[in-house]
């Protein structure tokens, strides 16, 4: 069965539709890559599965139960999920280490003691240790995104969306983002990432989704889709971004 | 590597900049004192200035007055700390009040946002008579009659609102996708108000807050005019035995000495936030 379930889903902010039908099944331990234009919905859609954004219509399922229901625990809902931004939106007023612990200590209700152990085990892993008591603005763009992933996978969420991680980074520093999602997903954490880097969805995604205009218009695995698209479209969109 | 020794274009450009900062200087010192020579020498050649200097400015009297309206000063001083305190709590319920969604709370944002329009339009005179007079001519039992609690009341409900205001637009300027992050990670509205958003909209608002303590310091002396001797009252009583006003101006300064460390307080507080603000460079 799969973790992630969109049927039908869409999403329009007057008479601006952002996601239309849109279906797409994310297996456990899967990686799926959404690509497509500025404006096709690819964020749209990660903070619809996040319930930052309410559907219009649709059906999303996580592990099997309708997220979308309006008398769903939308906290509940969105504390089994890790989001990662653009712009790592780590709080500025909180330490490193403070960041990463708000969440389990306030809505986990895991002891003070115990989360900083845990926390501290997380910046370890992202390599991070000795900047756990660092405010956000000391770090570079790249620590604060490892930060930030950090603080989404303290929590040892189902799935994690990753909404355009490595564009707000200077080129040198995506690497060792990437290397760091790359070990997230050999531990077989499922993922739902929106990116331009090509490079990642080669490497990493299981499947590559193509969306246009708000709907998927191509998923397949990354060889296929990236190196021998069906869609007119897709041929195009990837032309256009490796010239 | 050599130690780093200035180029000849760069020791020129040094120089540069010192015979500038020395003109400036120079510059300054004198119209400054060109201005100062022609105050005094306007003020002074007025038929009245002698008459003035002596109804105004009079040493003696200055050192005479100084004790009593020092002691109502004292006064100032503990009604602007109690009020300070009990704005900052209800300045602070107010904003919160106005930024709470959800239909259950429809009455508190409206009453939150007629308090804070009426009491910013009131004149705070008047506010402190109707409390002052109007409240004791009530004669209802069990309530203070003393005047400094209801010239304190009277401040306390004016500076509230102003206070709330001030801090709703500093909740408001904490940017959306910090609610988004801490939504995201499962915090609820009111943990996301309580460990993000407020947090750092109370830094950032310390200017300003500031600001309109060092405003509260000097209108504590309005509530003279319910008869409590305070800084102004004593100046007065003191005026009214020989109709010299030497004690006002002498009230006045302790004000004014009074609100300076506070005024730079507010100037570090801002300074050292710069960082928030991002940096602005030599421009």
């Amino acid at each position: 069965m799969s973790l992630l379930s969109l049927r039908g889903v869409r999403k329009s902010y007057g008479a601006n539709v952002v996601i239309d039908s849109f279906d797409l099944e994310v297996d456990e331990g899967e990686c799926v890559v959404l690509i497509g234009a500025s404006g096709s919905g690819k964020s749209t859609l990660l903070r619809c599965v996040n319930l930052l954004e309410v559907v219009d219509d649709g059906v999303i399922e996580l592990a099997g139960t309708d997220i979308t229901d309006p008398r769903a625990n939308a906290d509940k809902v969105r504390s089994k999920i890790g989001f990662v931004f653009q712009s790592y939106n780590l709080f500025p007023h909180l330490t490193v280490l403070d960041n990463i612990t708000l969440a389990p200590i306030r809505v986990h209700g895991v002891a003070r003691d115990v989360a900083r152990t845990r926390g501290l085990e997380m910046l370890d892993r992202v390599g991070l240790l000795e900047k756990a008591s660092a405010k956000p603005d000391e770090l570079s763009g790249g620590q604060q995104q490892r930060a930030a992933i950090a603080r989404a996978m303290v929590n040892s969420p189902q799935l994690l969306l990753l909404d355009e991680v490595t564009s707000a980074l200077d080129p040198e520093l995506v690497g060792e983002v990437l290397d760091l999602l790359r070990e997230l997903k050999d531990e077989g954490m499922t993922m739902l990432v929106c990116t331009h880097e090509m490079g990642f969805a080669r490497d990493v995604a299981d499947r590559v989704c193509f969306l246009h205009q708000g709907r998927p218009l191509e998923v397949g695995p990354p060889a296929q889709v990236l190196d021998d698209p069906r869609e007119p479209r897709t041929r195009e969109f990837l032309s256009r971004i490796r010239s | 590597m050599s130690q780093w020794q200035p180029s000849a274009l760069q020791q020129e450009r040094i120089a540069f900049r010192r015979r500038q900062a020395r003109r400036s200087t120079l510059i300054a010192a004198g119209s400054s004192i060109v201005l100062l020579v022609l105050i005094a020498a306007g003020v002074g050649s007025t038929p009245g200035w002698p008459r003035v200097r002596e109804t105004f400015f009079n040493v003696d009297r200055a050192w005479e007055a100084l004790p009593t309206v020092a002691q109502g000063l004292w006064l100032n001083v503990r009604v602007m700390l109690i009020c300070a305190v009990l704005i900052v709590v209800f300045g602070m319920t107010l904003a919160i009040m106005r930024t709470l969604r959800g239909p259950i709370f429809f009455p508190l944002r409206v009453f939150a946002a007629a308090y804070t329009d009426v009491f910013r339009g009131l004149p705070l005179l008047l506010v402190i008579f109707l409390l002052g007079f109007g409240v004791p001519a009530l004669q209802l039992r069990g309530l203070p009659n003393d005047a400094v609690i209801w010239g304190g009341a009277a401040l306390v409900l004016t500076y509230s609102s102003y206070v709330a205001e001030v801090f709703r637009a500093g909740i408001e300027s904490v940017h959306p996708s910090q609610r988004a992050a801490a939504r995201s990670l499962g915090l609820s509205y009111r943990q996301t108000l309580r460990f993000v958003v407020l947090p750092q909209a109370v830094r950032r608002v310390m200017p300003p807050l500031l600001n309109d303590f060092v405003s509260l310091q000097k209108d504590s002396g309005l509530i003279a005019v319910l008869g409590v001797i305070d800084a102004i009252r004593a100046a007065q009583l003191e005026t009214a035995i020989d109709f010299n006003f030497t004690p006002y101006v002498v009230a006045g300064l302790l004000f004014v000495a009074l609100t300076i460390p506070l005024t730079r307080l507010t100037d570090y507080i801002a300074r050292r936030q710069g960082w928030y603000g991002g940096g602005g460079g030599p421009v």
